[in-house]
């Protein structure tokens, strides 16, 4: 038995005072030499845990195999067979606690960086094969399927939709495919011609994708049911922001994270005046959270020019709901962490400019039901921090939209789609499935992912029974 | 792309478009608006509708050049193209029998008042309508706005046309004489003379719905850009509204909110400029 390699291959980033000042991706990906290196020190195990932890169940040990041997269009063909959007999922999928946290090697701390491995084979096809590696459709069922939505469950859904045969279009409000993928995560993350090239191959699928369409404006669900789709999925995500609900929140140069984010990422206003939308241009900024929205959203800021950029956050590091890998880009870069720190109130200006926010500090309680320590404001701490532009990115919750504008459909108290059977996402209203941070709040992508192929297995059942 | 099937210059600086935008003309009604951007580099801008025609599959929209945005709407003609036109986007407007309703429409809003006026009076009301504007010259759709109306007062700040004054003149008088009649008062217009239509009408406490304007982004409830405060409530103008009770409004927010990217206003049209005229710019 060969001797077990429990280095990973480091992947390149560029340097971290070269990279807060743009908005270039961070991370530089794998040339072949080192792909290869990588994939050889997966022991083919027999036991396939990486399959199992992947929500989608990518054919992880069989991609590896191909890339090791170097037969790139096999290892194209493996991955895509269960994951349209590559590409995506190798930059943005926490793999650390899905496929690679099971990993036989993760046991000696050595396991294969399969995120790599699959963002390597992604790009590979991107550059390498012109068009895309082609998938042939079962034959056409002549069912004809609406998709709400063009994220990662929508994109998802659509794909393997289209696959099985069924003709299927997409209604996304926005003027670009993507959701998420194009509003949120920004440029240095997840470029977006990687998004767009993966909207693609799901268009070359044969999917039809109706863009400034908001569902339940221009047709509603019930609409669409009555002309001729029979079956719909919802995957409209986790769209609307939650503020922190604080005297000032109103002031000039506050914005959500969804507002600063769509500004930045989708209306590039990191080009103005090129690009017609401006953003405020803080000097201070202070973004309240410590999730990957609050990480993406400091890490804009820094890009956009500012002095000094502040995570506030009310419990401490280990609480941090980010991913580690972001955490520590942002502290690189040199975003300042205030853990242990609540906003009381902001402070303006006559002009409505806010000039400060007055904080808390805070200590950890006992455990609440998150299972996270609770935070306890510790009285008599206040103290005010100056700052120009803030950012709240507390969170989000579905859109109302599509709840209000359907007859029959079921809403939890946090505005979330309830769905009778979880595994696969069927609502309690006909014909009408969900899927995404729709149903479970604000997660991941790839779970996104995961929720959109169920749907679509259990959708295309449905249609042939 | 929406393409442009026709382009009418109202007055100075005020411009038609009827757009090609079948799925949108098939649900639009009145108080809605759509969310414009001519091309990939533009940002997103609210325009609300004035009219559409179903059968024809047209929505037609009627703005002002102000910025750097409405300005290169400005330069499209007939044929042309948009390349997003979203819509339609908010609440409608609540149309009800009210009873005598009082229309007051300042400058350019005499578009969006048109459609509400008319939903106003097929359902029964009597509708009088109080249409404002600066000077005779920038006066459109007196007609149009007579033919839905039961009466029609217009006004002008310098009396070139109609009484010298302003809008809110007329409706104090209206309310101090017949205000047991009126059942409801919708006024539309620049933020400040909805302001003052709201505090006109406020003794008389009838009930007084203004059509918000902040700046957006998205227009769908996604970003919070458009945040006005109501009764003390945060509301997002895009979902929420744009409709308010003019009474509850907080205005000086909503003043001060639409004033954030001025810096950037003047920066892009600078640009906008010197790319559209570079004769006239100075070295």
């Amino acid at each position: 038995m060969p001797k077990l390699n429990l280095n990973r291959v480091e992947m390149s980033r560029q340097e971290p005072q070269v990279r807060a000042k743009n908005f270039e991706e961070v991370a530089l990906g794998y040339d072949f030499d080192q792909a290869a290196e990588e994939a050889k020190r997966c022991i083919q195990c027999a036991k396939r845990p990486c399959v199992a932890g992947c929500p989608v169940a990518v054919d992880i040990p069989e991609f590896i195999i191909a890339l090791r041997d170097g037969k790139m269009q096999d290892a194209v063909r493996i991955l895509k067979g269960k994951n349209a959007l590559p590409g995506i999922c190798g930059r943005v999928c926490p793999q650390e606690t899905q496929c690679e946290v099971v990993c036989t090697l993760a046991k000696k701390k050595g396991q294969v960086a399969i995120g790599r491995l699959e963002r390597y084979v992604a790009d590979w096809e991107r550059l390498n094969l012109s068009g895309g590696e082609p998938v042939k459709p079962a034959p056409p069922t002549g069912k004809k399927v609406a998709i709400v939505g063009s994220g990662p469950a929508g994109l998802t859904a659509a794909a393997d939709l289209a696959k099985y045969g069924h003709d299927v279009t997409i209604f996304e409000a926005l003027h670009v495919a993507g959701g998420v993928l194009m509003y949120g995560i920004p440029e240095f993350r997840l470029p977006k011609a990687i998004v767009q090239n993966e909207v693609n191959f799901v268009k070359s699928l044969g999917v039809k994708i109706e863009l400034d369409s908001v569902v339940g404006r221009i047709i509603t669900i019930d609409e669409l049911l009555a002309d001729g789709f029979q079956a719909v999925f919802l995957g409209t995500g986790a769209g609307l922001p939650t503020f922190l609900g604080i005297p000032g929140e109103n002031l000039n140069g506050i914005y959500s994270a969804n507002e600063f984010l769509t500004r930045v990422n989708l209306m590039k206003a990191y080009k103005f005046p090129e690009y017609d939308t401006p953003v405020k241009l803080g000097k201070k900024v202070a973004v309240f959270g410590g999730g990957n929205v609050a990480m993406d959203s400091a890490r804009c800021a820094l890009r956009l020019g500012a002095d000094v950029v502040y995570i506030l956050y009310r419990r401490s590091d280990a609480e941090l709901p980010a991913r580690r890998e972001e955490v520590e880009n942002a502290k690189e870069e040199g975003v300042q962490f205030k853990l242990l720190t609540a906003p009381k109130r902001f402070i303006g200006n006559e002009k409505n400019q806010v000039t400060g926010v007055e904080c808390f500090e805070m200590e950890l309680g006992e455990p609440d039901e998150s299972g996270r320590r609770r935070p306890i404001v510790k009285p008599g701490s206040e103290f005010t921090i100056e700052i120009d532009v803030a950012i709240v990115a507390i969170g989000t919750s579905p859109n109302p939209l599509i709840a209000q504008t359907t007859k029959g459909l079921e809403t939890s108290k946090h505005g979330t789609v309830v769905v009778k059977d979880e595994a696969v996402g069927r609502t309690v209203k006909d014909k009408v499935w969900a899927g995404g941070d729709i149903v479970t709040g604000a997660a991941t992508v790839i779970s996104a992912m995961g929720a959109g192929k169920n749907a679509a297995a259990d959708i295309d059942k449905f249609l042939r029974s | 792309m929406y393409r442009i099937l026709l382009r009418e210059d109202l007055v100075p600086n005020i411009h038609l478009f009827k757009i090609e935008a079948p799925a949108v003309a098939k649900k639009a009604q009145p108080g809605q608006f759509v969310m414009i951007r001519i091309d990939d580099k533009g940002e997103r801008i609210p325009v609300t509708v004035a009219d559409w025609d179903r059968a024809e599959g047209s929505v037609t929209v009627v703005f002002m050049e102000v910025g750097t945005t409405t300005r290169r709407l400005a330069t499209l003609k007939t044929g042309d193209s948009v390349l997003d036109f979203v819509g339609p986007l908010g609440l409608p407007t609540h149309i009800d029998s009210y009873g005598t309703v009082i229309m007051v429409a300042g400058g350019f809003a005499v578009a969006v008042v048109m459609p509400i006026a008319r939903a106003m009076k097929e359902k029964g009301n009597r509708v009088i309508s109080i249409l404002g504007a600066r000077s005779k010259n920038l006066l459109f759709w007196e007609n149009e706005l007579r033919k839905v109306s039961d009466e029609l007062i217009i006004t002008t700040d310098d009396g070139t046309y109609g009484r010298k004054g302003l809008v809110t003149e007329p409706l104090k008088e209206i309310l101090e004489t017949r205000k047991s009649e009126i059942g409801r008062v919708i006024a539309i217009g620049p933020s400040i003379m909805m302001k003052f239509s709201a505090l006109t009408t406020k003794p008389f406490g009838v009930k007084t719905i203004v059509s918000l304007n902040p700046i957006m982004v998205d227009g769908t409830g996604m970003c919070g850009c458009c945040r006005v405060s109501v009764g003390g409530v945060t509301r997002f103008a895009c979902v929420d509204g744009p409709d308010f009770d003019g009474h509850q409004v907080d205005w000086d927010l909503l003043f001060a909110r639409q004033k954030t990217y001025l810096d950037e206003e003047k920066k892009s049209l600078e640009l906008w400029q010197q790319q559209s005229h570079p004769c006239q710019t100075r070295s």
